[in-house]
């Protein structure tokens, strides 16, 4: 009886959709880093949010007047100064995609539906993007000093009318 | 199968729960973050209008919600910096518990001061 010089084993590949009589819902196309970038996002902008919303929060809540300062006449002093417009724009960005990534990964493990979790995805990006986009247009438009406006309510730098 | 009794670093005892809290933390953080760039975006609006919201964060019952917020970010910051730790130091997955009562003191060192600055601005009677 002949025997085979060697038995035919089939290693199964990555790309496979079905081993050893089991389907598996992967993707052939799919052919990037983009799940290693995104951990590896959360990391590096974990770091630096930690500085700025600290930071951030030190500013807002602690020094001064803390919670009791914050007014019109107090963001547009902040926002008169390109440091602090920097710092707040970056802080928008990292932050809304840190969370946005955070809250995919939580959809994808627990809406085990498709359709649920395209649905719940689409409202999470529309939402960001439209936080992002306004968030810095904001930060970009913003006048400290508006014309026609209660001069007690500006920041002490704003022309006498 | 590890000894379940001692927990491993994402099933069961502290591996397990410091994740449910970061978890729970960042949506948290995520929701008042988008409400935050909404309420500051009415600065567009007009000043008065400006005023009118923020002075909603200015009650007391908001400002508890504000050292709940803080108490939220201190804890998904520092168990952050931990799972960093995890992933890229050598010894990190070994010592995830010891670095977990690190987070728990670390939080407690930054919110006991924050805690008496702002409850007392908030209470104080500005």
């Amino acid at each position: 009886m002949a025997t085979p010089l060697k038995a035919q084993i089939a290693v199964p590949r990555s790309s496979d959709k079905t081993v050893a009589g089991v389907k598996y819902n992967r993707s052939g196309r799919k052919r990037n880093n983009f799940e290693m970038y995104a951990w590896l996002y959360m990391r590096v902008s974990g770091v630096i949010l930690l500085v700025l919303i600290f930071g951030h929060l030190f500013v807002n809540l602690m020094a001064g007047d803390g919670v009791h300062a914050i007014d019109f006449g107090f963001v547009g002093g902040k926002w008169a100064n390109p440091f602090w417009q920097v710092w707040d724009l970056v802080m928008l960005w990292l932050a809304m995609l840190h969370g946005t990534n955070g809250v995919r990964t939580v959809i994808d493990d627990y809406a085990e539906r498709d359709r649920t979790r395209i649905w719940l995805k689409a409202l999470l990006y529309l939402g960001s993007a439209f936080a992002i986009l306004v968030g810095t247009l904001v930060i970009f438009t913003f006048d400290p000093c508006p014309a026609g406006a209660d001069p007690e309510l500006l920041a002490s730098f704003c022309p006498a009318p | 199968m590890p000894n379940s009794a001692k927990g491993t670093l994402y099933r069961g005892r502290q591996g397990m729960w410091s994740w449910v809290a970061h978890r729970i933390t960042g949506i948290a953080i995520f929701f008042f973050l988008l409400v935050h760039v909404l309420d500051t975006a009415v600065v567009r609006v007009s000043p008065e209008a400006y005023n009118a919201v923020i002075s909603a964060y200015q009650n007391p019952i908001m400002g508890l919600g504000e050292a709940g917020l803080v108490a939220a970010i201190v804890y998904h910051a520092f168990n952050g910096l931990r799972i960093i730790l995890i992933d890229f130091w050598k010894n990190g997955a070994k010592n995830q518990k010891a670095m977990l009562w690190g987070v728990l003191v670390l939080w407690v060192v930054v919110m006991v001061p924050f805690l008496i600055r702002h409850l007392s601005i908030v209470f104080g009677g500005h």
